[in-house]
């Protein structure tokens, strides 16, 4: 079903021959370094050059964007910002608030993004109701991985709820198998107390705890009943989890040392890479209890105000090149993720992709559509941050318990 | 000196330092302002130079974990001082009993220091981890109550960054400890033994006493490195469990680099300045009264 509106596809037109008859010159600040993902940002920077642009390589690798940044930073105050550079979430509406970033506002109309994006994830990407950046994919953070061997062999069935989690786990455990692969890094353990949030105390408290971060909210039983769920799991973790890359904790369940893991589908990429099919080799649920919900993590494009008009087109044609259906397509088939635009025909994905496009148009109707926490969709990075130590702290600490920490999360949200 | 222009003679000095001292000036010192300054401001993703008085010091030591940091920057730093000096110097004086094959010994015991922190925290990663390391291959030899878990205990992990760095820097430490040895004029020592004293008691009030100001000027140089320590926790626990091996020097990189918190970050460095300078600057008022 392509349904690409006949105004779209005159706007990309007029874009195409304004970019041919004036070149400018886009440079793109990115991490995309690996494979995949670098195949990804071929295919960006391919679409510009058809258009008559230039494409000016600034990808800067290692450290989750953190080195990208500084350097980054550095050129803003120089005065000497790039066309756009991969930020996202509520570091966006720091980065406006600077009063550093470009309205493209007009962009979005003659695309009409308003229609095409569902509203929880158009507004991440607006700054006092302007579009100031363009979305490039969604990742799903809910994901339950499973290796249906390990499974099979343990006589136990693939969780839906945090009481058949533990029923599983158990049975996994006396089959000689480590329940649940998990690597011992801030992040990770984040991101497992973010699905045991979601999955435990609903949409609703998700949103009120760990996205307005609710005081009354987070120091609710509802509270401490996720958080002794959250400790329960490290009961069936191994004990050599600390320091382990998120990677190696996934091959533990690709081989069936481990029965499942707690992750982000870029998981599934590695399971594809060591030659699994999804549905046989291993399987992806959402995590238990939270099969209504989606915890998305977008990756984005800001863009930045320019002196130079060319270059101000020529940044345009980029927000509306990262939009449009054909690199959304190619980009999200390279990098396991799925397309940020609804609607989208989805035969070329596999089944892990499909179910969750599925289920991110129906929880963006729904209201179960919620921004991840754990990597930096829902809050600003200082206090992320904070409740990130108090929750890593808490999962490492054999001494505190579950009220010490949920006052702590309580004191981190305001630490401000 | 003779000179056939007595200005000349007194300005060309002045004049060849004038470059080095005015870049140094600008670009130590100008920036430790400019840090001090930031630290002063409301400063959060990029610099705003808005003045908020002592406020980021005030959020920094409410910060429970900075207080993780600096209570592991004391373990860290005895530990990593004190071990790498004692273990330096006794090398050195082992090394020095005129024994076979000392240029081999002394370029394996040296030779840690060779390579960079990243590669020493790496390496004791995975010796380190009880899954692949040390505790696994002790089991694998039959001993199966073995278990050496410090790299995944919050509470001991502190102590494995100290065990890497001593290994690292123990060496450097023997070659200078050596160098100043060799230093050491024979005819005291042998005036010693003719009056009967033992080995042991000549190192002990001799040799020891001489070395002193090697020993100083070593002192310097480790406990710099301990202060400033931050590739050897980010390869061999990246701060992990949690935030348990946390130093100064890591905190400050995550709050300025990766949470958009540079005013608190400041504040870090300018503590760490200020522990650096308390050190020094005693070591250096002392030596140039010395000189007098």
């Amino acid at each position: 079903m392509k349904n690409i509106p006949i105004r779209t596809l005159a706007a990309a037109a007029a874009l195409a021959a304004c970019g041919l008859a004036q070149a400018g010159e886009v440079e793109v600040l990115h991490w995309w370094t690996s494979g995949g993902e670098a195949k990804a940002a071929a295919a960006l920077k391919a679409t510009m050059q058809a258009k008559g642009h230039t494409w000016k390589d600034f990808a800067v690798a290692g450290g989750g964007g953190d080195s990208a940044m500084t350097v980054l930073k550095s050129r803003v105050v120089s005065g000497n910002a790039p066309a756009a550079a991969q930020i996202k979430g509520p570091a966006l509406q720091e980065w406006a608030a600077e009063g550093v970033l470009a309205n493209i506002d007009d962009v979005a109309k003659a695309e009409n993004w308003d229609a095409v994006l569902p509203k929880a994830v158009a507004d991440v990407m607006k700054y006092k109701g302007n579009y100031i950046a363009a979305p490039v994919n969604v990742h799903r953070v809910n994901w339950l991985w499973a290796n249906p061997a390990a499974f099979k062999k343990a006589g136990a069935k693939v969780p839906t709820t945090w009481d058949e989690f533990f029923v599983a786990a158990e049975a996994l455990k006396k089959a000689g198998i480590i329940p649940v692969a998990h690597g011992g890094q801030n992040w990770q353990d984040f991101t497992t107390f973010e699905s045991v949030a979601l999955g435990v105390g609903g949409t609703e408290f998700y949103r009120k705890a760990l996205v307005q971060l609710d005081p009354a909210t987070l120091n609710s039983p509802t509270m401490e009943k996720v958080l002794t769920t959250f400790k329960r799991v490290k009961g069936y973790t191994d004990k050599n989890a600390p320091g382990r890359d998120w990677n190696l904790a996934t091959a533990m369940v690709i081989k069936g040392e481990a029965g499942m893991q707690l992750m982000g589908d870029w998981a599934k990429g590695e399971f594809v890479a060591a030659g699994k099919v999804p549905g046989k080799d291993f399987v992806c649920a959402p995590a238990p209890g939270t099969a209504q919900a989606f915890t998305f993590n977008i990756d984005s494009f800001a863009m930045f105000k320019l002196k130079n008009a060319e270059n101000t087109k020529a940044q345009k044609a980029l927000a509306a090149a990262i939009m449009s259906p054909d690199f959304q397509e190619v980009f999200n088939l390279n990098k396991g993720s799925i397309p940020v635009r609804l609607g989208m025909n989805m035969d070329k994905f596999d089944d892990c992709a499909k179910q969750s496009a599925k289920d991110f148009v129906a929880t963006s109707k729904n209201g179960g559509l919620v921004p991840s926490i754990a990597h930096g969709m829902a809050v600003a990075p200082a206090i992320e941050g904070a409740i990130k130590d108090v929750v890593s702290q808490y999962w490492n600490s054999d001494k505190m318990s579950a009220k010490d920490a949920m006052t702590r999360i309580a004191a981190a949200a305001k630490a401000q | 000196m003779v000179s056939s222009s007595p200005a000349g003679a007194r300005w060309l000095p002045k004049l060849v330092v004038a470059p080095s001292f005015v870049l140094s000036f600008l670009f130590i010192y100008g920036l430790i302002a400019w840090n001090g300054y930031l630290s002063l401001s409301a400063s959060r993703l990029l610099p705003n130079y808005e003045f908020v008085g002592l406020e980021q010091y005030v959020r920094l030591f409410d910060n429970e974990r900075f207080h993780v940091a600096l209570v592991n920057m004391g373990i860290f730093g005895t530990l990593f001082i004190g071990g790498s000096m004692a273990l330096g110097l006794l090398l050195a004086i082992l090394l020095d009993q005129k024994i076979r094959a000392e240029g081999l010994l002394r370029t394996i015991y040296l030779y840690p220091m060779a390579i960079s922190f990243i590669v020493t925290g790496t390496a004791w990663k995975w010796i380190l981890n009880p899954g692949l390391g040390l505790e696994h291959l002790v089991q694998q030899w039959g001993f199966e109550n073995f278990s050496f878990g410090w790299l995944v205990d919050p509470e001991m992990a502190i102590y494995c960054v100290a065990i890497a760095g001593v290994w690292q820097s123990a060496g450097f430490v023997m070659a200078l400890f050596l160098a100043g040895l060799r230093g050491i004029d024979d005819s005291i020592i042998k005036a010693a033994q003719v009056d009967g004293a033992s080995l042991p008691l000549i190192y002990w009030r001799i040799v020891i006493p001489t070395l002193r100001p090697v020993f100083f000027s070593t002192l310097m140089v480790v406990s710099h490195l301990a202060i400033k320590s931050f590739d050897l926790v980010m390869a061999l626990t990246a701060g992990g469990p949690g935030f348990a091996t946390d130093l100064p020097a890591t905190f400050m990189y995550a709050m300025a680099f990766s949470r958009g918190q540079i005013g608190l970050g400041a504040a870090s460095a300018t503590v760490m300045l200020a522990t650096v300078a308390a050190i020094v600057v005693p070591y250096l008022y002392s030596e140039l009264r010395a000189k007098r």
